[in-house]
């Protein structure tokens, strides 16, 4: 118990005075801390403290009627070929927010409308209400036009999906704890605090990410292409490198595979010549479709398309089983990166424009910060003083390793550069008072083995010996359910599971090791014969 | 100086004696927890359900909580602040209304305008829109997940340092704190938001500090006192806890009166919840965990043979 060598002790106070250090940036002003030469870390204070950039996004609501009729022409075309007898269908066109067919067969009308019937009824959503208004002009001749209520639940869907890949997106970028909120029909509400990079989130969110491989048509006639002029069944996109977009190229209109297929996309690097690359990994489904794929049209050259623009057609060299793949393009790290995190949170249904953007205060507001602040002095003041007068000197002890313990926390998270939330505070709260609790459980146990006769050191090595065993205990489980909350939760789940695991490893340091260093050199010195506990 | 000691040496307290009392209790107040947020609903703040969002211009900075104070002597729910880069325009977000249709919210929307506008002259209305919460379904469902599969972790962690009993004992007191907190938030209706998910984190996290120093001083007692009655065993155990138990909730009841009277309108919430928790907390670590381990039939290793006397205490190093 006494034992305590000097190395120990310049280890100990060592690091927490380098503790204190690192946490006085996050404790100064901001404008002071950006006038010094270095760099220093610091934390990162949430939307509901300190505020931080908002986005207005808005949806192009106009596209989401146009995908609808796009995956209802598909899904005619299929259905009137598959079915038995066969309907022979032509002139299939979705203009102006219509979709209308024709019949070859005039026999065939009333056996087309049964069927069509069929696919839009499967479509009633839950209202009940219709989707789609059918009628039969010039007896041949199928319009379909989206009723309201249907485009409105259409938006409502797409909107919902939107934000979610937007939440995915965002969380992509760490512990950033952003607010996301739909508002009205079409437009999403962002807010990320702290972000020095508000362009960054721009460019991720302004990604759709919508990823698909289809076939170079190579018997194209290349000045036709240039003029834009497409063969039939084919369409021309541009290259995405190239942004005057002059560079265009004629690909097969159906979609091979798309970004539905994959399962994981992540930025690597080219194993040959150490470009960065987005490497990307189909689910089974995707595999086997792209194996088979690359297995009927080896020489041939294939694009990859990410949001109408060609980022490569490369040959296929060979069969590519196993369902990996890899993206190259001239990407940079950073581009790789935004697209991998992209690809693999999802496509937006919808186009998401950047319609607003601006600062904004603290969610609590100021008034409720300044009361919180003092709030928290007096609590801090009134544990403090209550310590005390409990246990003397103990207690002087035990207050110097929470204030120290306070110090480490920032510290800690200002290096991993966390988020501090309201949530953030609790779980903050909730270290402190286990830390207090730490050293009642050494000091009572130290009492008790008074009571029972032992001398002061037996009694003080006792106390400690037998409450570190309960205080691994009680903090192991609280380490659990830390990193549960941490791996599955997000938002303020995820905050406060953050600063409850900084606090469980700095608390055990600061309440048993550094009070114990504490009490044996003040044991070492005096010798006493007789503690006030 | 002569130091402060909240509860004397030795105390000899029958916790144990009351526990089929308490266990109905517990039964009933659990069923009744149940019952209120099944019948009463809890009340959830803006952050789940989503609102209004509501524009406001004034001619120069407000006060923030003068704003506050205004909209929330409407009694149209809770609303929350905040200021745009320029500080004159607020945004003022507010909970949806019990069977909000579009009457009912053009109503609020007209009454907060006309009291703002009385209240700072010359503030405009620009324009409002409904808002979704900030809290998307999957985030729920992923939260709910995360609490439930940390209890059962622990739980775990219980049955393979202790004994199986502890793991169960300490399942069934967290389920109770966690239900007894929500039935508080129903009975009361106080607005159930992000800040309180924060607290009943913490509720749960006190809680289990709490009976892990409980439980680790029964299984210690187990291995001094061989022969004891488990009931016995178990009393003394929270006995000898008990000064640490009541310093503990003292210290932490003391840091959060303050914020509950210093602490703004907005921690108030979050602070009710929290020293709702520690009581219950503190309950059910004696009256739930540590006696149902009597229930769940935990005992005693039999003294090993040769070791002679009743309650013979096992030697310890010096």
């Amino acid at each position: 118990m006494l034992d305590f060598p000097r190395w120990k002790i310049t280890g100990i106070v060592g690091v927490l005075l380098i503790a204190v250090l690192l946490a006085i940036p996050s404790l100064l002003p901001e404008r002071i801390v950006s006038q010094s030469p270095v760099n220093l870390p610091r934390i990162n204070l949430g939307l509901d403290l300190a505020g931080g950039s908002y986005l207005l996004l808005e949806a192009d609501t106009n596209d989401v009627a146009a995908a609808k009729i796009e995956t209802m022409r598909d899904q005619i075309a299929t259905e009137m070929r598959r079915g038995n007898p066969t309907i022979a269908i032509g002139d299939i066109s979705g203009r102006d927010g219509k979709l209308s067919f024709m019949v070859r067969d005039p026999s065939q009308v009333d056996a087309a409308r049964e069927r069509l019937l069929g696919i839009v009824g499967s479509g009633v959503g839950m209202t009940g209400q219709r989707e789609w208004d059918v009628e039969v002009v010039d007896s041949t001749r199928f319009v379909l036009t989206p009723t309201k209520a249907g485009l409105a639940q259409e938006v409502d869907r797409a909107m919902s999906v939107a934000t979610e890949v937007v939440r995915r997106r965002i969380d992509e970028l760490g512990t950033r704890e952003p607010t996301i909120i739909r508002q009205g029909t079409d437009r999403i509400v962002v807010q990320v605090p702290g972000l020095q990079d508000p362009q960054a989130l721009k460019d991720l969110l302004g990604k759709t990410a919508k990823l698909e491989f289809k076939l170079v048509d190579v018997n194209a006639d290349p000045q036709q292409v240039a003029q834009g002029i497409a063969p039939i069944g084919d369409v021309i996109l541009p290259f995405a490198d190239d942004p005057s977009g002059q560079r265009k190229i004629a690909l097969k209109r159906s979609t091979v595979i798309s970004g539905d297929q994959l399962a994981d996309a992540r930025q690597e690097f080219d194993q040959q010549n150490g470009q960065p690359v987005v490497a990307i990994t189909f689910n089974g489904e995707g595999g086997r479709r792209f194996a088979r794929v690359t297995q009927e049209n080896v020489n041939k050259p294939f694009a990859i398309i990410v949001d109408n623009q060609v980022i490569s057609a490369p040959n296929i060299d060979e069969a590519i089983m196993g369902g990996r793949a890899q993206i190259r393009g001239g990407f940079s790290v950073q581009s790789a990166n935004e697209l991998a995190i992209a690809l693999r949170s999802g496509k937006l249904p919808v186009d998401l424009k950047v319609v607003d953007e601006s600062t904004v205060g603290p969610d609590l507001g100021q008034d409720s910060i300044r009361a919180g602040i003092l709030a928290s002095a007096v609590a801090a003041a009134a544990v403090v003083a209550f310590m005390l007068v409990t246990y003397g000197r103990f207690g002087v002890y035990a207050n110097l390793a929470v204030i120290i313990n306070v110090f480490v926390i920032l510290a800690a998270m200002a290096i991993i550069s966390a988020t501090l939330t309201l949530p953030g505070i609790a779980g903050f709260v909730l270290t402190i008072g286990t830390a207090v609790d730490a050293n009642v459980l050494i000091n009572e146990r130290i009492r008790e083995e008074r009571r029972r006769g032992r001398s002061v050191v037996q009694a003080v090595e006792l106390g400690y010996k037998e409450a570190s065993r309960t205080i691994f205990e009680a903090n192991m489980t609280h380490a659990i359910s830390g990193l549960v909350m941490l791996l599955m939760g997000s938002g303020p789940v995820k905050g406060f599971a953050v600063v409850l695991l900084i606090g469980i490893a700095t608390s055990v340091f600061t309440a048993v090791t550094f009070t114990r260093m504490l009490v044996a050199l003040w044991i070492r010195k005096n010798r006493p014969t007789d503690i006030n506990i | 100086m002569r130091l402060l000691k909240i509860v004397p040496d030795n105390t000899n307290i029958g916790f144990v004696r009351l526990r089929y009392w308490a266990f109905g209790l517990t039964l009933l107040l659990s069923i009744a927890s149940v019952a209120l947020v099944g019948v009463k609903h809890l009340n959830f703040g803006v952050d789940f359900v989503g609102g209004l969002m509501i524009e406001e211009r004034f001619p120069s900075p407000p006060e923030i909580d003068k704003v506050r104070s205004t909209i929330d002597r409407l009694g149209v729910g809770t609303s929350t602040l905040q200021q745009f880069s320029d500080p004159r325009l607020v945004t003022i977000r507010l909970p949806v209304q019990d069977g909000a249709d579009e009457g009912a919210t053009n109503r609020v929307v007209r009454t907060v305008e006309q009291a703002l506008a009385k209240e700072f002259p010359g503030a405009t209305f620009s324009r409002y829109s409904t808002v979704s919460g900030k809290v998307s379904s999957e985030l729920v469902r992923n939260g709910i997940l995360a609490v439930v599969l940390a209890m059962i972790g622990i739980s775990l962690f219980a049955i393979f340092r202790f004994e199986w009993q502890f793991g169960v004992s300490t399942f069934v007191a967290i389920l109770h704190d966690l239900l007894m907190t929500l039935g508080f938030f129903a009975l009361t209706q106080l607005e159930f938001d992000l800040t309180i998910v924060a607290a009943v984190l913490t509720i749960i996290g006190y809680s289990i500090n709490d009976k892990i120093v409980i439980d680790d001083r029964i299984r210690e007692n187990m291995r001094k006192y061989r022969s004891m009655s488990m009931s016995d065993l178990v009393d003394l155990s929270v006995n000898e806890t008990l000064p640490r138990t009541v310093m503990t909730s003292v210290t932490i009841l003391l840091a959060l009166g303050a914020m509950l009277f210093l602490g703004g309108h907005v921690l108030r919430g979050f602070t009710a919840a929290m020293i709702l928790g520690v009581i219950v907390g503190t309950y059910s670590s004696i009256y739930v965990s540590s006696s149902l381990l009597i229930t769940l039939g935990l005992r005693a290793q039999p003294p090993a043979p040769g070791s002679g006397g009743k309650a013979e205490r096992i030697a310890e190093q010096p």
